[in-house]
């Protein structure tokens, strides 16, 4: 399998590095040393090579992370970081529809 | 119910000692994702948006009530407390911790239950007739045949890295219940002049990014040789099919390729060589898989109690019977679906404490006996006529009496981008809002036999090709759109069904569906001409040029 290390790297915007954390699956996000399961955490990059940077840490922890990737954010003036696009706005907030109460 | 043998317990429980092994390395660093992912989809396990997918194979769609009961223990135990019931006769539990699934694993092992073969390029869940072994018109029960395919292709070592995936159904009626026609092979039984029984065999059929019907390659092969023709078949797919590319892998590309008469040239070559090998059976083979089947000791019983006639009064049993309710081969039994799809439900999804409830009802009333359904239902098979109202107050009460079974807010869908990693768009948001559209069950009843099958991607787990009406979830630059086909069916007269014009956006898939449905209401010559049958007729332009006149 080509490491997503060696494919080309192109980002449109701000963007995160995220992925699922080993034990459990858990949407997490690269911050600058580690991971977190808040976005507002995450690491912002704006150019290619950051980016690979950023994946590059996250890759490198796998024991931690399954599946790390980039994904695009948008930055609010007050610098909060929302998803920037569906599937990703689900991995953050969760599926759309009512989940049954546990009985 | 069939009795699992030593054989099956001991390999399960091995899986299960395996696997806690391989996650204890996994967490400690000793394995990669890279090797552990291939350990774990073996057993059936997915990484999904937010959580471990597990998927749990049901061979032949029947269940147990002991099995049912666990299966609500490991949801509520291991999951969120519920688990979706899928369009293979396979359960999905959507919110496992790796760390936890040895144990769910364990669990599921003490009753036979394992995810062994419900992923990767090999030889998935066998499915069958829901109504297997009770359809009144039925030659023989075809779970006898889908268990020996089972045996036969479980932990197979040739047959464990095929080009990929490789999907079997049987049925042995002439209604097909099963969607054989969609499966990699799909066979038929029948019974021939001489009063002999064999197999139609078919090939090559599959939905996904190319989507096509399965071809008859043999219309009669002896009983005796099904074994060898399915190996036969598998062998040519392992020899020809493309390994090159992930999207041409399946045989129905093989088989499209080559040619349907090549194909079954080839098939037909190697069945020459094998035929009365190893693999003939005995019908002391057959009957031995077929005495490990148990019937219920059913009571002798008459048609038409008294106890239904006393219920017809209750206007909401009757609307619920009407649908609900199949004939059985006994007389004074009756076959019953359990709705999953509420209005406003997901479909196919069950709460541990409606499991729960099911397991009791079906000790109950159905000698500890359930099926599952590809449309996502659950079916309490061996129901006395004389308990239905009483049943059906049960039913009623745990919400699992929606009197829509093969109607239009019966729907099948996949779990699509709430859940899924590879979908385009959402399925179930559009499948609640379509249950309350069409929530009365006088429209519904009005409107027919109709089925709405949704996709949230090309790979069509929700079978949308084969719908009523299918509706495709498509990514356009960020936003879900949605294609709708028209015509298309899963039973017997399986064809694909014909795309009505461009993709709607999200919020107008509902209208649309309205529209379409009013459209037919307005087309159709008589009330029994079922949708299906007016799209038939007139072909999808009447529809087209009504719902885009406005759009
Ligand atoms: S059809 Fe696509 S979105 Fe739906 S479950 Fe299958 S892969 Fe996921």
């Amino acid at each position: 399998m080509t490491s997503p290390l060696q494919q080309k790297i192109k980002i449109a915007g701000p963007s995160v590095v995220t992925a699922n954390r080993t034990h459990d699956g858990v949407v997490i996000w690269r911050t600058a040393s580690g991971w977190s399961t808040a976005l507002a955490d995450a690491a912002v990059v704006r150019i290619a090579d950051e980016a690979r940077a950023l994946l590059g840490a996250a890759l490198a922890d796998d024991i931690g992370a399954v599946g790390p990737y980039i994904a695009p954010v948008e930055i609010a003036a007050d610098g909060t970081i929302s998803p920037g696009n569906l599937r990703e706005r689900i991995r953050v907030g969760g599926v759309t529809i009512t989940l049954p109460a546990m009985a | 119910m069939y009795a699992h043998d030593e054989l099956d317990r001991v390999l399960v429980n091995e899986r299960v000692t395996e696997f806690r092994d391989q996650v204890r390395r996994r967490l400690s660093g000793e394995l990669t994702e890279d090797e552990f992912k291939s350990l774990r989809l073996m057993n059936g396990i997915y990484l999904q948006l937010h959580a471990y997918m597990l998927r749990i194979a049901i061979p032949y769609g029947t269940l147990s009530s002991a099995q049912m009961r666990k299966l609500a223990y490991v949801a509520r135990r291991f999951d969120r407390g519920y688990g979706h019931f899928t369009t293979r006769q396979n359960i999905q539990f959507h919110w496992h911790k790796l760390a936890d699934l040895p144990d769910s694993l364990a669990a599921l092992a003490e009753v036979g239950l394992h995810g062994i073969q419900t992923s990767g390029n090999c030889v998935r869940n066998i499915t069958t007739d829901q109504l297997a072994g009770v359809a009144p018109d039925e030659i023989e029960d075809p779970r006898i045949w889908a268990e020996l395919f089972r045996q036969y292709t479980t932990l197979h070592p040739e047959f464990s890295f095929l080009p990929r995936k490789f999907k079997i159904a049987v049925i042995a009626t002439p209604q097909d219940r099963a969607a054989i026609k969609i499966h990699d092979i799909g066979v038929a039984l029948h019974r021939n002049a001489a009063g002999e029984t064999g197999f139609e065999v078919m090939v090559g059929g599959g939905l996904g990014r190319s989507p096509f019907i399965a071809k008859v390659i043999n219309p009669f092969v002896p009983r005796r040789d099904i074994l060898s023709y399915i190996e036969a078949v598998l062998r040519v797919y392992n020899q020809y099919g493309r390994r090159d590319n992930l999207f041409k892998a399946r045989i129905k590309i093989l088989v499209h390729e080559l040619g349907v008469a090549k194909f079954t040239e080839e098939v037909e070559a190697e069945f020459r060589q094998i035929r009365g090998g190893a693999l003939a059976l005995d019908d002391e083979v057959v009957a031995d898989i077929a005495a490990r089947f148990s019937y219920p000791a059913y009571e002798k019983l008459a048609d038409a109690p008294p106890e239904l006639a006393r219920a017809a009064n209750d206007e909401r049993f009757s609307a619920w019977r009407r649908n609900s309710v199949a004939r059985h081969k006994v007389p004074g039994y009756a076959v019953v679906t359990l709705s999953l799809k509420p209005t406003g439900g997901t479909p196919g999804d069950a709460t541990a404490a409606q499991m729960e409830t099911i397991a009791g009802l079906a000790d109950r009333y159905s000698f500890g006996e359930i099926r599952v359904a590809h449309e996502q239902n659950l079916v309490l098979p061996h129901v006395a006529q004389r308990d239905l109202p009483v049943l059906w107050r049960a039913l009623d009460a745990a919400g699992l009496a929606t009197p829509n079974v093969g109607l239009i807010s019966d729907i099948i869908s996949c779990p699509g981008l709430d859940y899924c990693s590879l979908s385009n768009a959402r399925s179930i948001p559009i499948a609640q809002e379509l249950t309350r559209r069409f929530a009365d069950p006088q429209l519904a009843t009005l409107i027919g036999r109709l089925h709405i099958n949704i996709s949230g991607c090309i790979n069509a787990c929700g079978h949308h090709h084969i719908g009523h009406i299918g509706i495709l979830g498509v990514d356009k630059n960020g936003e879900e759109f949605y294609q709708i086909t028209l015509g298309g069916r899963a039973d017997e007269g399986a064809v694909l069904g014909h795309l009505l014009g461009p993709a709607v956006p999200f919020d107008q898939v509902a209208d649309v569906i309205e529209d379409i449905v009013e459209t037919y209401l307005d087309l159709r010559q008589a009330p029994d001409e079922l949708f299906v049958q007016t799209v038939e007729r007139l072909g999808v332009t009447p529809f087209k040029e009504r719902v885009y006149a406005t759009r």
